[in-house]
């Protein structure tokens, strides 16, 4: 998917027209001709016509929800997923419970603790959608892009939990290492040309 | 001291004459950048950022000293540019791990690249391995240390351990353009970071210290973190209760650092404990011995009935110094009300040590404090084991040597290596027990004006003066000529030519004389070290500030009436100012509050102290109360300070509160008693609420409020009784705690592991046929106790010492009351 679209937010002046539309009547006179056209220039089949033609070519115009679905776009913001390294598949997250910090709901919490290796591990990752308001300040402020939205907006359940398993929303290993995991383009994604913009640190090696 | 008037950036502001450039404006809320300087310690002048102008010179505002009408600058093109290559410096090759760094934020480091505004790099050096080191109950990252040493320097200048120093990184060195191309010191800056790293003055990987923790809270990144805290929490996920460490009678102030447990548990829990390390420093027992609260679910109505009819029947109430001053006073209200005895053996000690003090001082409290002890430069302690005692007298003592270059003497006879490791100006002096009292009529002798002091004290002084004859050799230098034959070239003719040339030389050589010197048999009776007077003589040079601490063997020393006495004509006649140092967290809030008895009644009720009916904040008692991290009150330090400490935990059962109110006094909460607080003791009528606890920036500490030492009328009488020259013999027992434990709350904290047993010296096991681990029977005339030998590096010398902080070893019915007892200690 190519963000270039999304990215260039100059709206040209040339890309705007005006919707020919006759000003409505003030007055009653006005008012009387334009119930006068409306009664006798019969737009009430049009209308009826056009549903008539679409229901004899079976030109449908919905979707047959839930069998078929709308792709959504990739900045939607809908249940939480945590990513995997490509490198390793190691997860992501580092546990520095920015996230946490950020929540405007306060609905996650995290507990962290060292582990064998001396290294920061979180020993257990929450987030409780029934106050989750799908803001994606998380996913903006994680510094790993580990915690980002997902496209699972089907959240009906008899239990909320049932959607806030740390496991659930960790992609799948074998989904990794077919190579399925997607990127989340929304805010906290890396934006284009961001090389051009860092400056480089000399290195002595 | 006098009041100068100097100048920074265009604002006046008044400082002290001698003060550091960076106090003075700190105390002004001028903000100068600095890193490695600590207030109280001696300068470290690692980072060289507090660079500022003084009349026109670049100079360190943290070790250049004000002077009157001094003009400084904070900020010049250069200056400016010297503090952007040295934040540079500290960022090359930091590692940018912030995100599970345990600073979490709290960051020097951070903050002052953003300060400074670094948003690139012109620096580099290859990194060279600085993998991390568990030193025990402290972390070490070299990849995160900044190698400002502060941790090096809290330890030496302000606890005393001297544990950490740099040690050699090892890494290349710096690319020689630098040199010509960096600011200058910013350069010497690096120059010197880039060849150290901290590293252990024991050269293990293991600490031997007091285990303060004091490095951990300096650290101004992530480098050095308290081993239970690794990345349990981040710093602004914690909740900073202010309270007041309940440990000993120091009253640090301290913050209790609080979260829910965890996600499954929205308890709060304490994750570590932080002060104000610029103006306090904590013991290992405050900073990690933060987990004793009493966790009670809900109030136990069936054990509440009966803790009140135990009341009702009780006569007398025994109770120990971990107590607030509104429980004590709650205790004495009960006393008056319902006439109970009060029963506290070491407050009661403790109150009549200071009664008899008054006798002759005039003034309900002692005349000093442990601010004064920082600020003296000779200080002498009697009849304290300091660093377990109130370690903060301990690090009051080292301060004024190392900071004001000091010196001191240490009267105690278990000696001590944590004493003796504070370098050469500090004389140790390990006399037998029950010779305190020799100890401060020395003290009298050595340093009182005779001709002010009472008739008889000044004979009873002289009569142990004599003269006696001893053989002295001295080196004496002599001035020797030679003639010596040189060869030397002529000049003129440039052949070679012998001269003889004449030569003075100094040449020392020993002379053997007769001298009369004075003889002082005190000297001899309290063993001091070889060439004590030569010694003193040479530590007295140039000190003009005197204090004098005073430990808690005098108060239960036979003669505690006449020590009392002793030291206050110490305080009367000398130029020393005394700090008696109360023997527990609150005995002199208790010592002032309750009117204590020495009698107990038939029927006791015990209030952290076992009794018929107990009432315990350990979790052992009949019934529950709050321990001193889940309750509110005040506590009176050492220093006569009244501070309040707040709840950090919560609590759900019953308090004393309950029980006075079902006794008939009535209040809502127990501090509606702080405002009640006795005047005529010292007390303020303050509400508690109205109590500040912090510092201010110039270091003033606004933390409750002082106690007023009173007048008290004096009979005039001075008379003081001479000594019993009657030494304790043979194998001796002392009744103190190990470092980093008090009381049995010390020994409920998982962080404080220490052993419980009998503490011997690794020179007494040596000497001895036993070994750590063993059992042994230790018997005295009091009583027997079997118990397990703790091996202790942290004492010395061959008296064993047995702690109090295990309730299972009843240590104190070993002893009259006296903290010496003479033993038999025999393998079981």
């Amino acid at each position: 998917m190519n963000n270039e679209q999304f990215n260039n937010r100059n709206v040209s002046e040339d890309g705007y027209f005006q919707v020919d539309i006759k000003d409505y009547p003030t007055t009653g006179w006005d008012k009387f001709k334009r119930v006068v056209q409306r009664t006798f220039r019969l737009e009430l089949f049009v209308g009826l016509w056009v549903v008539l033609r679409e229901m004899i070519v079976f030109n449908k115009h919905t979707i047959s929800y839930p069998e078929e679905k709308m792709p959504i776009g990739p900045r939607y913001r809908a249940v939480h997923e945590m990513k995997r390294l490509w490198e390793s598949d190691a997860e992501r997250c580092i546990g520095c419970g920015l996230c946490e910090k950020i929540c405007i709901s306060n609905c996650i919490r995290i507990d962290t603790k060292i582990d064998e290796n001396s290294r920061k591990e979180v020993s257990e990752y929450t987030i409780n959608l029934g106050r989750c308001i799908f803001c994606g300040y998380c996913a903006e402020v994680c510094p790993e892009l580990a915690i980002t939205h997902g496209g699972e907006y089907e959240n009906a359940s008899d239990q909320r939990e049932h959607f806030l398993l740390y496991e659930d929303m960790l992609t799948p290993i074998d989904k990794m290492k077919a190579g399925a995991q997607l990127e989340f383009e929304g805010f906290g994604a890396i934006t284009p040309h961001e090389d051009e913009r860092v400056k480089k640190t000399p290195l002595a090696y | 001291m006098s009041k100068i008037t100097i100048n920074i950036d265009g604002k006046e502001i008044q400082t002290q004459e001698g003060e550091y450039l960076l106090n003075a404006a700190r105390a002004n809320d001028i903000f100068i950048p600095a890193i490695c300087y600590l207030t109280r310690c001696s300068p470290t002048l690692a980072c060289r950022i507090c660079l500022v102008e003084a009349d026109g010179k670049q100079v360190y505002a943290c070790n250049a000293k004000a002077k009157d009408g001094m003009s400084i600058t904070t900020s010049t093109e250069t200056i400016e540019a010297e503090r952007r290559a040295i934040m540079e410096v500290y960022d090359v090759n930091h590692p940018l791990q912030c995100g599970v760094c345990d600073q979490s934020g709290e960051c020097e480091l951070q903050n002052y690249t953003l300060e400074i505004g670094v948003d690139s790099q012109s620096y580099a050096v290859k990194d060279v391995d600085r993998s991390s080191h568990d030193w025990g109950h402290l972390h070490y990252d070299p990849g995160l240390c900044i190698v400002c040493e502060r941790c090096v320097t809290a330890c030496k200048d302000m606890i005393g351990d001297n544990s950490l120093k740099t040690i050699p990184r090892g890494a290349d060195a710096l690319n020689a353009e630098y040199k010509e191309s960096m600011p200058k010191d910013a350069y010497a800056m690096w120059n010197k970071l880039n060849k150290s790293v901290i590293g252990l003055t024991n050269g293990t990987d293991v600490l031997d210290c007091t285990s303060c923790g004091e490095c951990s809270a300096v650290c101004p990144v992530g480098a050095l973190v308290d081993t239970h805290f690794m990345y349990t929490s981040n710093a602004w996920e914690l909740n900073q209760v202010p309270a007041t460490c309940g440990h000993c009678s120091a009253g640090c102030q301290i913050s209790y650092d609080v979260k829910h447990t965890s996600v499954a548990n929205p308890e709060d829990k304490i994750y570590r404990v932080m002060n104000e390390w610029n103006y306090v420093s904590l013991c290992g027992a405050g900073r990690y011995g933060f987990d004793y609260e009493n966790k009670v679910a809900s109030r136990d109505e069936k054990a509440f009935e009966k803790a009140i009819e135990a009341f009702k029947k009780a006569d007398t109430i025994e109770f120990t110094s971990s107590i607030t001053n509104e429980e004590a006073l709650i205790l004495q209200k009960m006393k008056e009300k319902l006439g109970f005895k009060l029963i506290n053996q070491e407050a009661k000690a403790f109150q009549t040590f200071l009664k008899d003090y008054s006798e002759i001082s005039g003034t309900s409290l002692y005349g000093s404090d442990l601010k004064v002890v920082h600020n003296s430069n000779f200080v002498i302690s009697v009849g304290s084991a300091l660093k377990t005692d109130n370690p903060n007298a301990r690090y009051a003592l080292n301060n004024s040597m190392t900071v004001n270059k000091g010196a001191g003497l240490y009267f105690h006879p278990v000696s001590d290596p944590i004493i003796d490791g504070m370098g050469k100006s500090i004389m140790s002096v390990t006399h037998a027990p029950l010779q305190e009292e020799a100890v401060l009529y020395l003290v009298l002798d050595l340093f009182a004006d005779k001709s002010k002091l009472p008739e008889s004290l000044a004979e009873y002084l002289a009569s142990f003066h004599s003269m006696k004859t001893i053989t002295v050799t001295e080196t004496v230098k002599e001035k020797v000529i030679e003639i010596v034959k040189e060869i030397k070239v002529n000049e003129e003719t440039g052949e070679e030519e012998e001269i003889e040339v004449e030569k003075s030389k100094m040449v020392s050589k020993k002379v053997s004389k007769e001298v009369e010197v004075d003889d002082n048999r005190l000297l001899e009776l309290l063993n001091v070290p070889a060439k004590f007077d030569e010694t003193l003589a040479k530590n007295l040079k140039k000190k003009d500030k005197f204090a004098l601490m005073v430990g808690p063997d005098l108060y239960t020393h036979p003669n505690s009436k006449n020590l009392a006495r002793l030291v206050a004509l110490i305080e009367k006649y000398t130029a020393f100012e005394v700090t008696i140092i109360p023997p527990l967290t609150n005995s002199l809030g208790v010592a002032l509050i309750c009117d204590l008895d020495d009698e107990r009644g038939v029927h006791t009720i015990g209030y952290n102290t076992k009794a018929a009916f107990t009432l315990s904040a350990l979790g052992d008692g009949d019934l529950d109360m709050p321990a001193m991290n889940q309750q509110e009150g005040t506590l009176t330090s050492v220093n006569k300070r009244v501070n309040p400490t707040n709840a950090a935990l919560s609590y759900h059962g019953y308090e004393l509160n309950d029980i006075a109110n079902a006794l008939g006094l009535e209040a809502e909460n127990t501090i509606d008693y702080t405002v009640h607080l006795p005047v005529e003791a010292g007390f303020k009528a303050q509400e508690f609420d109205n109590l500040p606890n912090h510092y201010e920036n110039d270091g003033t500490e606004m933390r409750g409020y002082l106690l007023e030492n009173l007048k008290v009328q004096t009979s005039d009488d001075e008379s003081v009784e001479p000594f019993n020259e009657e030494k304790m013999e043979g194998t001796l027992i002392y009744l103190a705690n190990p470092v980093r434990q008090f009381t049995e709350f010390t020994h409920k904290a998982t962080n404080l592991d220490e052993l419980s047993g009998v503490y011997m010296s690794e020179e007494y096991l040596a000497k001895s046929d036993l070994n750590e681990g063993e059992s042994v029977r230790i018997k005295t005339e009091k009583g027997e106790l079997v118990v397990t030998i703790v091996s202790d590096n942290k004492i010395a010398g061959d008296i064993a010492c047995l702690p109090t902080f295990d309730s299972k070893i009843n240590s104190e019915a070993l002893f009259s009351s006296y903290r010496f007892a003479t033993a038999s200690i025999e393998k079981v």
